[in-house]
């Protein structure tokens, strides 16, 4: 192959907001409830029935705007999108084409070679459809709208990335942008965000833009790269066959690391929108961005510079832990309660982080309260317990979010400071080893450390090691 | 006036429409089409320049509901719509997009 191709990416990203209730009816919008059982004549689509719209949709439509530096549309509509399928019970989706709630703006992406802007050409606010279980055995399908009205947001990008790790780098920014907003936890593997993403290729420094495809039905970050290297490559071989690219969606199957073509339903993409009649136009007032703009709470980058700067923090501990809303939250409020955030980064950069990837977890799993690991620091910092004690107990403020200071009164975890106690079981040891004793007087240093672990287990674990130490060695003299 | 509405629009608006047209049907259909967009046409003898487009008729803005969960389970009242129900969930032809 001689001709360099250039990729040219654009994403559709959708994320699902963060409301107690649906777009444009009262009804939960809680996950795992029995089908069905969140619906009403609005999102079942009943004839008559009539939208009004959730306030917080928009608030949130805003705040995500205002942080990706899009312009507001002060007077923002919704139009009808048709199409028939049984997800969608009034045969039309509720979205916005004509007045999306937000334009033009961008967010800054870090790569290796960088930073970059992507360019976020509109955001608009839309609701969900349902669920659609296809039956083996019985040639039916059942229909659950219980997702049916649950607000979204869709982040239409600019055509702007070029490659599967500026792609990530993108969603990531968006997902922490969002997380910490809290308008939606963004979860791709249970679809709280979702990315279909748009690609084509040309000749390198060609101006214009290839035919470009459009994939679905990505759910993690993994199949978002493996699928774009396998367009990348299959429409580059098209190309290279003298063969032309097809505009068509695709379905990525992630299994097969292949995508094939979605049936095209006889027709083309034709959804014949027209403005929603059953809604009345949003008036955004100057007065409401300020208002939604001063409730912005402090985002990523803010943070990642602060805990720098106020803590001492070094830059790639400050990224691991603002990685996650959850992890800084927690990592903040400790660090208020025990004043010391070096000792508690280092539990959440070290045990943290291993136990989350032994289990498989991701951060926002997390169930620790501040307050318990406040105090696992502040027994460690006043030797009321040692650092392998100190590990134990922190499994079980991990797994069980336990009271540190009543797991350890339990367990009679305490360490021993009674020195006497300690001087009367270090001397039967020494009794008890003649051998190590020598050992070490005729300068065998490691000898001292058998006599150590010895006196540790003799103390369960629980001596002061520096007392022990300390003792030891006087004993020895 | 020549004519607007052709064999092949009738075609592809069935399709959109997921109607099954008879021959007669597709007939009359273009007709009726036809009638309509005559009938819309006598809107263009009008001057409308300097109007701005109309989505709504009346003048309001801003109908918001706060976020606020008051629906609770109406199951049972909202499958009795269901042509057809099985385990709490609308029982439709199956339908699978590839």
């Amino acid at each position: 192959m001689s001709r360099q191709y250039e990729t040219v990416i654009g994403l559709e990203v959708h994320v699902e907001l963060a409301t107690q209730t649906k777009i444009f009816c009262a009804c939960s919008t809680a996950f795992g409830g029995e089908p069905n059982t969140h619906t009403c004549p609005v999102c079942t689509g009943m004839p008559g029935a009539l939208p009004v719209l959730n306030k917080k949709v928009v608030e949130y439509a805003m705040a995500v705007g205002l942080a990706t530096n899009c312009k507001i549309t002060r007077h923002c509509k919704f139009d009808r999108k048709n199409y028939f399928y049984p997800d969608n019970p009034q045969n039309y989706q509720i979205s916005q084409l004509y007045a999306p709630i937000c334009r033009n703006g961008y967010v800054e992406i870090e790569t290796e070679s960088g930073s970059k802007k992507i360019g976020i050409h509109e955001i608009h606010m839309e609701e969900d459809a349902g669920k659609l279980i296809h039956d083996e055995w019985e040639d039916c399908s059942l229909v659950d709208y219980n997702r049916s009205g649950v607000p979204l947001i869709e982040i239409v990008s600019e055509p702007d990335m070029r490659s599967a790790e500026e792609v990530i780098a993108y969603l990531d920014k968006l997902r922490l942008i969002i997380q910490y907003l809290g308008a939606s936890d963004c979860r791709l593997q249970e679809g709280s965000m979702r990315a279909d993403v748009n690609l084509s290729v040309r000749e390198a420094g060609a101006r214009e833009f290839g035919t470009r495809t459009e994939m679905k039905n990505l759910n993690s970050f993994k199949a978002i790269a493996r699928a774009i290297e396998g367009e990348r490559a299959r429409q580059i071989e098209l190309l290279e066959e003298g063969k032309q690219v097809v505009q068509e969606t695709r379905r990525w199957d992630d299994n097969k690391e292949a995508s094939h073509a979605m049936r095209s339903k006889e027709d083309a993409r034709d959804y014949r929108y027209f403005p929603e009649p059953d809604l009345p136009p949003v008036d955004i007032s100057e007065e409401w961005i300020e208002e939604v703009r001063s409730r912005q709470p402090e985002l990523r980058t803010e943070k990642l510079l602060r805990y720098q700067k106020e803590f001492g923090i070094p830059q790639y501990d400050a990224e691991l832990l603002t990685e996650s809303r959850k992890m800084a939250e927690l990592f903040e409020a400790a660090a208020a309660i025990c004043g010391n955030p070096k000792k508690v980064s280092n539990w959440l950069m070290v045990d943290t982080m291993r136990l989350l990837k032994e289990n498989g977890q991701e951060p926002e799993e997390l169930n620790i309260s501040p307050e318990y690991l406040a105090k696992l620091v502040e027994l460690t910092d006043s030797g009321a317990i040692n650092s392998s004690v100190a590990r134990k107990v922190f499994r079980h403020i991990f797994y069980e979010n336990m009271d540190p200071e009543k797991y350890i009164e339990e367990k009679g975890l305490k360490t021993v400071n009674d020195e006497s106690a300690l001087r009367e079981t270090i001397k039967r040891i020494l009794e008890e080893n003649p051998k190590s004793v020598s050992d070490y007087r005729n300068g065998k240093e490691k000898a001292l450390g058998f006599l150590v672990g010895q006196t540790m287990k003799e103390m369960k674990g629980k001596a002061n090691p520096e007392m022990v130490n300390r003792i030891l060695k006087e004993l020895l003299q | 006036m020549g004519k607007i509405i052709t064999d092949e629009m009738i075609d592809y608006v069935s399709i959109l429409a997921k109607l099954n047209l008879s021959d007669s049907e597709k007939k009359a259909a273009g007709k009726d089409m036809e009638r309509m967009l005559e009938y819309i046409d006598m809107l263009n003898e009008l001057n409308t320049d300097g109007v701005e487009p109309m989505t709504h008729i009346f003048p309001i803005s801003n109908v918001f509901r706060e976020d606020r969960e008051e629906n609770g389970d109406s199951r049972e009242k909202m499958l009795e719509n269901a042509p057809e129900a099985r385990d709490g969930m609308y029982r439709v032809p199956k339908t699978v997009e590839q």
